[in-house]
């Protein structure tokens, strides 16, 4: 588990207020922070980002119109694809240059856009897979099963736990391949929970999820953030942004253009007008009393 | 035609000494492709390294060769192997699955092309191979080499039966190997990395040092299978590593069932079977005059014909092969 769970449940949140809703704004106390970031695909700069900070403990929204980068530099920062330009830090460690499952095992886990389940294995051992530091996964102990048995056990305990959370314990004994996209989507976010992550990073996590579920994910992330751990998200669904996030992101071309907490950004002219480019019927903030459904 | 010949001819087949090493080498593709989905279609590269260094090592100075102890070729073979695993592996794991096929392809080939070339003549005795390097092995042999030995419609040469009593020892030790590795966390990454390997790698695991343990481990089981095929016939010779070979092996595991433990050892032996069969089949008739007369020489590539077929019909009503989970193979046509 995270440290300090208990003091750092509002702490991240809380610590937000006073800051100042500019681009690039610094952070009390930032996990993850990035400097310049520059990815050009041939003739297009598809991330241009100057300087950005999240907050650590809390629940960060990236969000913008399709094409506006959000996924790429989430590729960038958990280092799946590498920038022209530019440095990245998590906890103060530069980022630049280190693989992916390095980047992984130091606690800064993410999730995929289009689901990446393993379907021919069954949803435990999904979810096993996802457990870390495993003395079974090592060639020469994996030969012996006294060795890893009793950690098997643990991490099938805590792996069942997390199911049942997620309310995927009766499809068990199923192969991923055989899970809805909805399904695929929370057994991929149970999954990284294996790894016991700090900062979790999320790849649109409601889409394609039921409405039912996503009340109940919506819950999920929150307690993320009540257990200590800081969450970034990409996401398309308002009203989870508005609902759960600390703090919102908006990215544009590749660029961030504003941020602040959600109901200053969804009153922000430029942010509107970005969106209004290729979502003329989005709310954009349906709890602002802008003619909002919710 | 005499059934009666074609059939002790073709039980004795399926488990003889040229069986194994198809077995072998359908072993070590499992680990590649039925477990990590690697696409390692240069199996008979790592079978040549096999048969070669311990041809190479073994045979007597007089010959050409280094006069080594038959262990030490062994070793030097497997060794090999693992060299030839890591020099494969290094550049091409990175890379997208289809990369490392052409790249073990093209390897495999060069081994063969540089073996058989007369600028290796002094070592690798050319497009003749090395010969005369297992007289240790057969003066170790407990039974009598030139003595027959049968029991029911088995029918084998003493110097068979050793080779056999070895080769399947080898099998059912990898087979062990392969079973408490993939009931293991190991086989479970290995198997996910299969499945997607960027998945994998979200979860901190090492990917490229786990497809390269798989790489080494697969290729070590090929290599062994040209040590069977080298001391069976007492022979390293080039052509027996044609990709040819490499296709066989992938026939015997897709025939058995990828990703089952026993895929690998009952498909080589039903399809090593299958080829006696067909083989000594189209020899009876020849020698009974059914072919006419300007058919008869080809009659040879008939077996390949009909075992080609029964693959296609194979594929098509049981893709699983004999052990295999339908449910598996199916998934990825939603």
């Amino acid at each position: 588990m995270p440290a300090e769970p208990a003091n750092a449940t509002a702490a991240g949140p809380t610590a937000l207020a006073g800051v100042p809703r500019e681009v690039g704004v610094a952070k009390p106390d930032p996990v993850v922070v990035a400097d310049g970031v520059v990815r050009r695909f041939g003739g297009v700069t598809a991330v241009d980002v100057g300087h950005v900070e999240f907050q650590r403990g809390a629940i960060t929204a990236l969000i913008g119109p399709n094409g506006a980068g959000k996924t790429t530099f989430f590729n960038l920062l958990s280092c799946f694809d590498q920038p022209q330009e530019g440095t990245w830090s998590f906890n103060g460690e530069p980022l630049r240059g280190v693989v992916p499952h390095q980047v992984a095992r130091r606690g800064m886990v993410r999730t995929f856009q289009l689901t990446k389940v393993l379907s021919k294995l069954t949803v435990i051992e999904n979810m096993r897979l996802g457990a870390t530091a495993q003395r079974g996964e090592r060639f020469l102990s994996s030969l012996l099963k006294p060795l890893w048995a009793a950690q098997e056990a643990e991490v099938t305990a805590r792996a069942d736990e997390l199911l049942v959370r997620f309310k995927l314990d009766h499809m068990r004994e199923e192969f991923a391949a055989s899970l809805s996209g909805g399904q695929r989507k929370l057994l991929e976010m149970a999954r990284a929970l294996m790894t016991d992550p700090e900062l979790i990073m999320l790849d649109e996590p409601m889409a394609g999820v039921n409405p039912a579920l996503k009340q109940s994910l919506l819950g999920h992330v929150k307690a993320l953030r009540d257990e200590g751990r800081s969450v970034i998200f990409v996401e398309h669904d308002m009203d989870m942004v508005f609902d759960i996030s600390d703090w919102v992101v908006v990215m544009a071309e590749g660029r961030i253009i504003a941020e602040g907490p959600p109901a200053d950004v969804g009153a922000n002219p430029a942010v509107i007008d970005a969106y209004l480019g290729t979502h003329h019927d989005r709310d954009l903030a349906p709890d602002l009393g802008g003619g909002g459904t919710s | 035609m005499d059934w009666g010949n074609i059939v002790t001819l073709t039980i004795s087949g399926c488990i003889g000494p040229l069986a194994v090493q198809y077995v072998l080498a359908a072993q070590g593709l499992n680990i590649h492709y039925g477990y990590t989905g690697l696409f390692n279609f240069g199996q008979a590269g790592f079978m040549a390294v096999g048969a070669y260094g311990t041809a190479i090592v073994a045979q007597p100075s007089q010959l050409g060769g280094y006069g080594g102890p038959l262990w030490l070729g062994v070793l030097v073979g497997v060794a090999a192997a693992v060299l030839l695993a890591l020099l494969m592996g290094l550049p091409t794991l990175r890379l997208r699955g289809d990369y490392l096929a052409i790249v073990t392809i093209a390897v495999s080939e060069i081994i063969r092309l540089v073996v058989r070339s007369e600028a290796t003549d002094a070592f690798a005795g050319g497009n003749s191979g090395i010969n005369g390097f297992a007289a240790s092995f057969y003066e170790a042999n407990p039974f009598k080499n030139n003595g027959r030995y049968e029991w029911g419609p088995f029918s084998y040469l003493g110097k068979d039966l050793w080779i056999m009593v070895l080769g399947w020892t080898v099998v059912g030790a990898f087979a062990l190997l392969t079973f408490l590795l993939m009931r293991s966390p190991w086989g479970r990454v290995v198997r996910s990395i299969r499945e997607n390997e960027d998945a994998v790698r979200s979860l901190g695991k090492n990917v490229q040092g786990y497809k390269m343990q798989a790489l080494v481990l697969g290729g070590v089981m090929g290599a062994m299978g040209g040590v069977v095929l080298a001391l069976f016939q007492n022979l390293a010779l080039p052509d027996d590593f044609v990709t040819r070979t490499t296709f066989i092996a992938y026939a015997a595991l897709i025939l058995g069932g990828a990703a089952r433990v026993l895929g690998p050892v009952v498909g080589g032996i039903i399809w090593y079977g299958a080829f006696a069969f067909l083989t000594n089949v189209v020899t009876e008739a020849k020698r009974a005059g059914y072919f006419p007369s300007g058919v008869e020489d080809n009659a040879a590539v008939l077996p390949f014909v009909f075992l080609g077929i029964a693959l296609m019909l194979l594929v098509v009503f049981r893709p699983q092969g004999i052990f295999g989970d339908r449910r598996e193979v199916e998934l990825d046509a939603r």
